[in-house]
């Protein structure tokens, strides 16, 4: 007995840790690759807002996370037009990129509100997802839970099995010697934050059609910025930010249960602790590694153009 | 083709002044397209968002009074950004303010004889409320080297709850039938109006005042100076023997206390009480305003005032028109866009040329 309730506190943990894991994943990359986008939040908002609608005017689950990554890629591919094609200060579109994304999604999302869906359909199989203790937490998650796994799998492949994830990370690195070297530093950037736009609107699809199958404006809560923070904290490690995100999606629900539960602490209090350990885990970190300075990308944030 | 980027030897003055109003226009074109898909007659629009507003003397003060905060805030943030400091917690900052200026302001509640120095009092404990939350990200920066731009929007989310809690909480008017409010201030802890029977307050001439204080610190003095090096060349003012770690608690701190004064100017001007929620969002437009002001304190006055054209326009068009607020954000966030987009012209040749990817040179 004892067995399945702490399966179904982990199965909220994933389920809490998912949406943070899929945008980190995207997030990692456009950063390996020296472009730092912060609007993880406004485009992490817009998926879920235009996956939401996709889903309800197609009826298709599938149909809305492909719009809900579609939305993503869109608002990320201004954002690679911006910082890649014009050098415009990243930190500074980032931003508008994340009012922008929350105001469209009010937009996108106005005549949605109030509705409610079937949450996506979580595996079924006959044996496996039936097994005491482990069968719904291994076989019996929605397909967005599998995604991000396989995101994480094939992030760590990518960037450090391939050719290609090789590029990415040494344009990260130095991109005027990449440059030099005669890759194509601007087009490989360009990519990166499209992945990672895409990734951010499918984390914001999870959120409104998995999650809490319903659209409810700004409803990503600071999400896209945790994700920002957790690929930080990981040091740009893919296996670290899954474990990272557990540990907040842990935080999450020990905060819902101390709710519950009515420890006497006041809802607010409650409610900051995210915000509060997100914080704490960068300070830790910071403590951690005094020595050996930074381990972000060198050439993270700064901008580049060919002739320089 | 691709886009080719040459820097310019120098900065053009003309493009650099020029580039925001094209922004701007650019802005406002495809806002109209926008308006036009929600079956909004573009025209109609641009007179509600633009015209109608400065064309009534209410309309005229609630132009001013959005921008007093927004042009407080962001020529605070000025001084931030300048220095490649990202301080993007201001709204934060603006809420601890107000809290706090509000709380001397309740604690106060019906004080007897000499009551001039409540006023003062509540002003210099939200300033400095701003200023103590902005060293939280500053310290850890300087310290442990964590990134600020994380820390301070983390504590946006603190500041929001902590004040949810207050006005709901210990701060709230035990008479008030349980509304989630404190008492409202006594007089003495208002800003006086600047008019009888109008809303324009004495915020408004703080704000401005600031503005004009800030340009002079920028432009007259070695701090000022210390800023600007720092922003156009980390490395030379290294060499100028200007400390970054004093740079950025200098910073942080101006910023936080212009965000903490603005948040209580607005407590003790036009709301008069401490709710759950002080702010629309003021700290994150202010945002958009310092860099539509080009990060200059009289470029920020104007933005702020467009800004705040925009805004009211925005809750007029959704009354007369029927077009939703989030419209306003968007072109707001496409605004901001643009206008860092249009900096391009500023500072590079900018040409089209036929053919593949550019090839390296020495």
């Amino acid at each position: 007995m004892s067995l399945d309730i702490v399966q179904m506190v982990l199965v909220t943990v994933v389920s809490a840790a998912t949406p943070l894991i899929i945008a980190a994943m995207g997030e990692l990359v456009a950063e390996r690759a020296g472009v730092l986008n912060l609007g993880v939040e406004g485009m992490m908002v817009l998926g879920a807002a235009v996956g939401f609608a996709v889903a309800v005017e197609t009826g298709s689950t599938l149909l809305g996370a492909v719009g809900g990554a579609g939305a993503g890629l869109a608002l990320s591919a201004l954002f690679g037009l911006l910082t890649v094609g014009l050098a415009a200060n990243q930190v500074a579109s980032g931003l508008a990129l994340t009012i922008m994304g929350l105001g469209l999604s009010g937009l996108a999302g106005a005549s949605y509100v109030g509705l409610k869906r079937e949450p996506a359909p979580h595996l079924h199989i006959p044996v496996l997802s039936d097994l005491p203790g482990v069968g719904r937490l291994l076989f019996g998650a929605d397909a967005f839970v599998y995604v991000a796994l396989a995101l994480v799998a094939g992030v760590s492949w990518f960037l450090w099995r391939t050719r290609a994830g090789l590029t990415l990370r040494a344009i990260g690195d130095d991109h005027t010697a990449t440059h030099a070297l005669g890759l194509p530093v601007r087009k490989v950037r360009f990519l990166a934050v499209l992945f990672g736009g895409a990734c951010a609107g499918l984390a914001g699809a999870y959120l409104s059609l998995a999650y809490t199958p319903f659209w409810a404006p700004a409803m990503t809560a600071g999400r896209g910025w945790i994700a920002l923070a957790l690929v930080v904290f990981a040091s740009w490690r893919p296996l670290r930010v899954a474990a990272g995100a557990l540990l907040f999606g842990g935080t999450t629900v020990l905060q819902l249960h101390a709710q519950a539960a009515g420890l006497g602490l006041p809802g607010q209090a409650l409610s900051a602790l995210p915000y509060i350990a997100t914080i704490l885990a960068l300070v830790l970190l910071s403590l951690g590694r005094r020595q050996g300075g930074s381990l972000a990308p060198a050439a993270l944030g700064r901008d580049f153009t060919p002739h320089r | 083709m691709r886009l080719d980027l040459r820097p310019r030897s120098r900065r053009s003055p003309l493009l650099a002044a020029l580039s925001p109003v094209l922004a701007f226009a650019g802005a406002v074109f495809i806002g109209g397209i926008a308006v036009a898909l929600l079956g909004v007659s573009p025209a109609a629009a641009f007179l509600t968002y633009f015209v109608t507003p400065l064309s009534e003397v209410w309309s005229l003060q609630e132009v001013a009074l959005k921008a007093a905060p927004l042009a407080l805030i962001a020529t605070g943030l000025a001084f931030c950004y300048r220095a490649n400091l990202w301080n993007i917690g201001a709204e934060g900052q603006f809420v601890v303010g107000g809290l706090a200026g509000g709380w001397v302001g309740v604690a106060t509640h019906g004080s007897e004889g000499f009551t001039l120095w409540i006023l003062p009092l509540m002003l210099l404990v939200g300033t400095l409320a701003g200023v103590a939350y902005a060293m939280i990200p500053a310290l850890l920066k300087v310290r442990l080297g964590v990134s600020e731009i994380l820390t301070s929007l983390m504590l946006v989310y603190v500041a929001e709850l902590l004040l949810d809690y207050m006005a709901r909480g210990p701060l709230r008017d035990p008479a008030g039938y349980n509304f989630p409010q404190s008492v409202a201030f006594d007089g003495a802890a208002r800003l006086p109006y600047l008019a009888e029977g109008e809303t324009l307050h004495a915020g408004v001439l703080i704000a401005f005042g600031a503005v004009a204080l800030a340009t002079l610190v920028l432009t007259r003095t070695l701090f000022g100076f210390a800023v600007r090096v720092v922003g156009a060349s980390p490395r030379a003012a290294r060499f100028a023997g200007f400390s970054d770690a004093r740079m950025t608690f200098a910073a942080f701190a101006i910023s936080g206390g212009a965000a903490g004064l603005a948040g209580i100017a607005e407590v003790a001007g036009r709301i008069g009480q401490l709710q759950p929620t002080i702010s629309p969002g003021y700290g994150f437009t202010a945002i958009i305003v310092a860099f539509l002001g080009r990060l200059s304190p009289p470029g920020i006055l104007v933005a702020a005032l467009v800004i705040a054209l925009t805004t009211i326009g925005g809750e007029a068009a959704q009354i007369d028109l029927k077009l939703p607020l989030d419209l306003t954000r968007a072109f707001q966030g496409l605004l901001l866009g643009l206008v860092l987009g249009a900096d391009v012209l500023a500072r590079f040749h900018v040409r089209l040329v036929p053919g593949g990817p550019a090839s390296p040179r020495a």
